[in-house]
């Protein structure tokens, strides 16, 4: 509908001047944007005053975006994050993609991540495969029975005591063990790791000890038989194959990231789990504040909640910048306050103000809640940061006036 | 009023530590000895609990000791020499560690010579640089003593120190478990070397261990503890005061029995007895012990109790004040109000002032005021003089007098007036934008009005809600509150970067029905229009001449929009039909603005709504600054209001009308679903139905159900509201985002359809079945609450029943979750409140550790940023190029 000016020469040199100022800019401008811009303007020749005038512009706007010193962006981001959570669901749903699993989210589970509980209620891998295993169902299916726990429970029709006897009988089911990729022997040389004989009979292994005592004994030892390990991944439970886009990923319910990275077939660079404190010591703190921030942008984003990045990114980095995950809380965050009266001011209050007694604590009233207790006016936050007091004499007139910013 | 020239001094900082006896002693200005407060005449009895040397309650009576009266004597402490000492409970956890970890025979740390000179030297280095390492290693240090068994330095045997909870110790010796008294205990504690406190983080200058166990008890000032006088004139005393009565009583009679020489155990017990009391004056919930009772029952309210907990003094008293020049009233809605502004109830305005200086250019108007007096507005309530005077107007009679007094210097305590910024907050405060600035318009009635287009940042209605008002006092709170805090300067939101201000329900009801293609208006009408939005220029060229001059709506929205304005928008009411030709949309959905002139598209939630990036209010507050804003929305909101005055928009049942045929056609669509799902519960009951992997054969139904009504819900409701129409108001409300969706419109007119309880069919309530009208095990649709009829039609009553059970779960729900948000928000509030930016752009805590070396990686402020990016790259790109690169976005789509 619009004639385009179709030079060649003239178009790559315009485009060459363009990477020659946006070079330039690379440590001024974030990245990001330069590269949305590239995306933006591919294709069309652009004049060198354009181009001057596009980055002049962009340069300008970027200034004018920045936060201004004494910006109390956390309780922004505090207020940015809480707002929301009140129009948030409280039940957990089914996964969206895998609808066996049932899965914490919504508040519940926002108030996890920010507690940084040990382990979260619903424990969930989304491992994801190498170049070999990634495209064909079965090759896939194969790593899944290399990760997922199985038992003998798993594999077994029944497992009975017999009380004459004081043996335990095991009926294996075949079609069982043959979905698994195990055989009868795998049974049998776990069972070899307990004290005790084995007679097999086909798809019958019976199970006695010296140690069966009585009738106590065989109950116990039953119960270990049942959780016994035949293969897969401790804390594994169940393993999902899904398909996205052109490749298959397995989805678990349980995790142990250390365990599954060093399975073969999977790619250890994608893979992750829902369980931060997990990421933190086997990829590192880094990787923790990076998972914090896609946990919360998940729930938020599954409430159909639009909350910026920078505030997520805010939290994450007040729980990990100390080198291990903090909670926000009275156990983590708060409690490691520096000033007495702002821990008192939060919770536990008699214990904060007897420790600090014994140990003669000092306020050295830094911060906004202690600012607030004493009435001090103003709290050294915003407006109230600034420590420069304008002179008596009136400052001379300067040729040159700047525009811009207020400080 | 303390103003900043009073303040000479300021705290630097707050040092704790525990008093010592002498210092107790040296701070008291008398002995308390006597159990009693006042005499039969009511006069305070001399060293009682109530001595007029401990400060002053009475309004008019010297304090005895600094001769001030109430209002500046600060009250001053008295003391209680303790007949026998007694643990402090709040160090018994501390006492029992330090027991465990020093010798019982030299007092030394529990740790050989060497290794103190190690933990001494690091220690040393540790407090210097890291404070809260220090703590860890004390810390390391108490822990690693409490397990040694023989003193390192004297060689004596340790004992297993047992605490029996809350205050009694115990030695397992030998012979058996021994009892250590608070004078033992004591002693034992002041055998510890002030070396070697410091390496178990203890600070011997601030607490010695011996002042953990108390022998002189600090009475604090009856100002601490006021009675109360009732009405009928009895006099009531302070939980505090009543405590202190059974301390002094028992210690006197613990006291006199000593002097007689009383059997040991009957001492034993009043020292026990005392101890309890004790205890419970400073805490009255310590767990194992009954707590102190008031002669009514209730539990008395303690030093802890005093500072614990939201009501408590810190949470209570200390974070959270209370404040004059404030006011609550109800709220109503006021359109020609711009958003800006606050109406002010007259009576309100003639109680809250703002001080003003009087000088030679306001004079005449403030003696005009004084004149006026308190009762007449407008007013001024008092005057300041500049020696610190104040007059009260309400009383002196001749007011002429003081007016022509008044000089410059003083200060007018006037009533609010037009044009004031005061502090707007509806709660709960969530975010910033719950407390705003207004200005000032004094209305008559009795409510605060607001422009309705700040209800979403407050999250107002007007069912009945009410709102608190705050008048800043000093000049500078006036100039943060106009240049942060004015409701224009917070139209952007700084959690998404858009605006959280703008047009709801109604207003973009009436901007789609003005800037529809068929909307024509005829002379006297535009000028109305243009009236409202407060439009000065010239009346644009009518868009048909002839047979009348007519004017199209999106000319008038064009009036508002700045000369070189350009923008592009798919409207809300967008079929998303996918086959885009932008000239011939069937619902006009392209909106296209080019220098400040709407050439097509209707106007709709997507182009003006709030809470949405994009909109034509976004670009306008990023490019052409807040205060072109305001006026932007004062006008528009002004403008379709009277349109839809104009044109009229009503909803009435009428509207959910649907033909038979369409009726039809829902039953049809239920029967079947009602046949899909009995051939589901078959199969499942003959065993035929397969379960699908990771889920059990009940839930493979239940799964299989659920698609099945769902399914059909929806189209029961695709089909009723084809058949309602587009120029049906219900539709357009929806269509345009005015308000409901589709879904409310096919529960009013189609069905409601399958109602869910945690998640799941109906299926508790009775014994296997949900409602005595079924059958027990019934898995059919009916008996697991399908409610196949709509609100219009109305329900039957066990439909209407198993509405009103998800209608109760819904209630219960929000109920939970806002006192868990609540707490969350108050954790994260608390942990991230010190966190700010610095000159330097980092971002810091408190301590000023960074947390974050530039804020959110780019430095960018969400709150002046485009939907979280840094820039509006589409707005500038084609501003730059033009058309050039409108046509890039074109061949995209």
């Amino acid at each position: 509908m619009i004639n385009m000016p179709r030079k060649s020469g003239k178009r790559s040199e315009s485009i060459s001047y363009l990477e020659e100022r946006l070079k330039a800019l690379e440590d001024k401008l974030p990245l990001p944007l330069i590269e949305e811009l590239r995306e933006k303007v591919k294709g069309i020749p652009l004049s060198k005053d354009e181009v001057d005038k596009i980055v002049n512009y962009i340069l300008q706007e970027y200034e004018k975006s920045i936060v201004e010193p004494g910006e109390a962006v956390g309780t922004v981001a505090a207020q940015s994050i809480g707002e929301p959570s009140t129009q948030m669901t409280l039940r957990t749903f089914h996964y969206a993609g895998v609808r066996e699993f049932n899965i914490t989210l919504g508040l519940p589970r926002f108030i996890e991540i920010v507690d940084a509980r040990r382990t979260p209620s619903t424990p969930m891998m989304v491992i994801y495969l190498d170049e070999e295993h990634r495209y064909s169902r079965k090759k896939a299916e194969e790593v899944a029975r290399r990760i997922q726990y199985v038992t003998i429970e798993n594999v077994a029709k029944s497992i009975n005591e017999d009380l004459s006897s004081l043996s335990i009988i095991i009926e294996l089911d075949p079609e069982l063990l043959k979905d698994k990729g195990l055989t009868v022997d795998h049974v049998i040389k776990a069972l070899q790791r307990l004290k005790g004989e084995t007679i097999v009979e086909g798809n019958r292994i019976i199970f006695s000890s010296p140690d069966i005592t009585d009738f106590n004994k065989l109950r116990k030892i039953r119960e270990r038989i049942t959780s016994l390990k035949l293969k897969g991944i401790r804390g594994i439970k169940r393993v999902v194959i899904r398909k996205e886009g052109d490749e298959y990923v397995l989805k678990t319910e349980g995790s142990n990231l250390a365990a599954v990275l060093n399975v073969d077939g999977v790619d250890p660079t994608r893979t992750i789990t829902n369980d931060i404190h997990e990421i933190a010591e086997v990829l590192g703190i880094e990787a923790a504040r990076q998972a914090i921030i896609n946990e919360m942008q998940s729930v938020l984003e599954d409430q159909g909640l639009d909350v910026d990045i920078r505030h997520l990114m805010l939290v994450a980095d007040i729980m990990t910048h100390t080198g291990r995950v903090r909670q926000i809380g009275r156990h983590g965050v708060s409690g490691e306050k520096e000033s007495v009266l702002a821990r008192a001011a939060f919770e536990v209050t008699v214990k904060q103000i007897i420790d600090a007694s014994i140990h003669g604590s000092v306020d050295e009233l830094k911060g906004v809640a202690e600012n607030v207790i004493i009435g001090s006016n103003p709290v050294p936050i915003g407006s109230g940061l600034v420590k420069l007091l304008m002179g008596f004499t009136p400052p001379k007139k300067e040729v040159e006036t700047q525009h811009g910013g207020s400080s | 009023m303390l103003t900043p020239e009073h303040i000479t001094k300021r705290i630097g900082a707050i040092e704790f530590g525990v008093l010592d006896p002498e210092t107790i002693r040296k701070m008291s200005v008398t002995a308390v000895i006597t159990a009693d407060t006042y005499d039969e005449d009511g006069m305070p009895i001399r060293s009682g609990l109530m001595d007029r040397r401990l400060g002053t309650i009475e309004p008019g009576v010297r304090c005895e000791t600094c001769g001030n009266l109430i209002d500046s004597c600060p009250g001053h402490f008295g003391h209680i020499e303790l007949a026998r000492p007694v643990i402090h409970v709040g160090f018994v956890k501390i006492i029992h560690q330090l027991l465990r970890a020093t010798c019982r025979s030299c007092g030394r740390l529990l740790l050989p010579q060497d290794e103190i000179e190690k933990y001494k030297a690091r220690m040393k280095r540790y407090r210097e640089r890291w404070k809260a390492l220090s703590l860890k290693l004390a810390n390391m240090i108490l822990k690693k003593a409490m397990d040694v068994e023989e003193c390192p330095h004297c060689h004596a045997t340790q004992y297993k120190i047992k605490l029996e909870k809350p205050t009694t110790f115990y030695e397992e010796r030998e012979e058996g478990y021994i009892r250590l008294t608070p004078s033992e205990i004591r002693a034992r504690l002041e055998r510890i070397s002030d070396e070697d406190l410091e390496l178990i983080g203890i600070n011997p200058k601030t607490a010695r261990p011996e002042w953990f166990v108390l022998t002189v008890l600090p009475v604090p000032p009856v100002c601490v503890r006021p009675s109360i006088t009732l009405e009928s004139g009895v006099r009531s005393e302070d939980d505090l005061t009543h405590k202190l009565v059974d301390i002094i009583r028992i210690n006197e009679r613990l006291r006199e029995n000593i002097e007689a020489g009383a059997p040991q155990p009957i001492i034993e017990d009043l020292w026990e007895l005392l101890q309890y009391h004790v205890t419970t004056y400073f805490d009255n919930e310590v767990p194992g012990i009954p707590p102190a009772k008031h002669r009514s029952g209730r539990p008395l309210r303690t030093l802890a109790q005093r500072l614990k907990g939201k009501e408590g003094r810190f949470r209570g008293s200390l974070s959270g004040k209370r404040v004059d020049f404030s006011a609550r009233t109800v709220i109503s809605p006021d359109p020609y109000l711009s958003i800006n502004e606050v109406g002010v109830p007259i009576e309100i305005a003639k109680r809250l002032t703002v001080p003003e200086k009087v000088t030679e250019f306001n004079i005449e108007e403030m003696r005009r005021l004084v004149l006026n007096g308190p009762f007449e507005y407008p007013g001024a309530n008092y005057i300041i003089r500049p020696d610190g005077k104040r007059i009260d107007l309400r009383y002196p009679k001749d007011r002429k007098a003081i007016a022509d007094a008044l000089k410059p210097g003083y200060i007018v305590e006037r009533h609010l007036r037009d044009g004031d910024i005061v502090l707007f907050n509806r709660q709960p405060s969530l975010h910033r934008m719950s407390m705003m600035a207004h200005k000032v318009r004094v209305l008559p009635y009795k409510t605060f009005r607001l422009n309705l287009l700040v209800c979403p940042p407050y999250n107002a209605d007007f069912d009945g809600d009410e709102m608190n008002l705050h008048v800043p006092q000093s000049e500078e709170a006036r100039a943060e509150a106009r240049i942060l805090m004015l409701v224009q300067e917070q139209i952007i939101s700084p959690r998404y970067g858009a605006p959280i201000i703008g047009a709801l329900h109604d207003y973009i009801t009436a901007a789609f029905l003005l800037t529809m293609k068929s909307t024509l208006l005829t002379k006297d009408k535009i000028v109305q229009l243009l009236m409202a939005g407060d439009y000065r220029g010239e009346l644009p060229e009518p868009a048909i001449l002839h047979p009348v001059k007519l004017w199209t709506g999106k000319q008038v929205i064009s009036v508002f929009l700045p000369k070189d304005f350009n923008y592009t928008q798919e409207a809300s009411v967008c079929l998303k039909c996918n086959k885009c030709t932008p000239a011939k949309c069937p619902v006009d959905a392209f909106v296209v603005i080019r220098n400040g002139i709407l050439l097509s598209g209707v106007i709709d939630k997507a182009t003006i709504g709030v809470e949405k990036m994009g909109t034509i209010l976004h670009k306008i507050v990023r490019e052409y600054g807040t205060d072109f804003a305001r006026r932007f929305l004062d006008s528009c909101g002004r403008v379709f209001l009277a349109f839809l005055d104009m044109h009229g928009f009503t909803m009435g049942l009428d509207n959910l009308d649907i033909p038979k045929e369409a009726i039809e056609e829902i039953i049809k669509i239920h029967k079947e679903a009602e046949k899909q799902v009995s051939k589901l519960i078959d199969d499942f009951n003959k065993g035929k139905l397969e379960a699908e992997p990771g889920m059990t054969l009940e839930e493979t139904l239940e799964a299989k159900i659920r698609e099945v009504l769902d399914s059909a819900r929806n189209r029961a409701g695709e089909i009723a509201s084809r058949y309602l129409g587009i120029a049906n108001e219900v539709i357009v409300m929806t269509l345009t985002g005015a308000r409901g969706n589709i879904l409310n419109v096919t529960q009013m007119c189609a069905c409601l359809g399958q109602q869910y309880l945690r998640g799941e069919r109906i299926h508790r309530g009775y014994t296997e079945r949900s409602l005595p009208h079924f059958r027990k095990r019934d898995l059919g649709v009916k008996a697991r609450g399908y409610v196949s009829s709509s609100f219009k039609k109305g329900l039957t009553p066990t439909e209407f029943f198993f509405h009103a059970m998800t209608g109760r779960e819904g209630l219960v729900d929000t109920a939970v979750r806002t006192s868990q948000s609540g707490y969350m928000q108050r954790r994260l509030i608390n942990a991230l409140q010190d966190i700010h930016v610095e000159y330097d752009g980092t971002v810091r805590t408190a301590e000023g550790s960074i947390v974050q070396f530039k804020y959110g990686e780019d430095g960018v402020d969400p709150a002046k940023s485009y939907h979280g990016k840094p820039v509006d790259l589409d707005y500038i790109l084609s501003k730059v190029l033009g058309d050039k690169y409108a046509a890039k976005i074109w061949k995209k789509k």
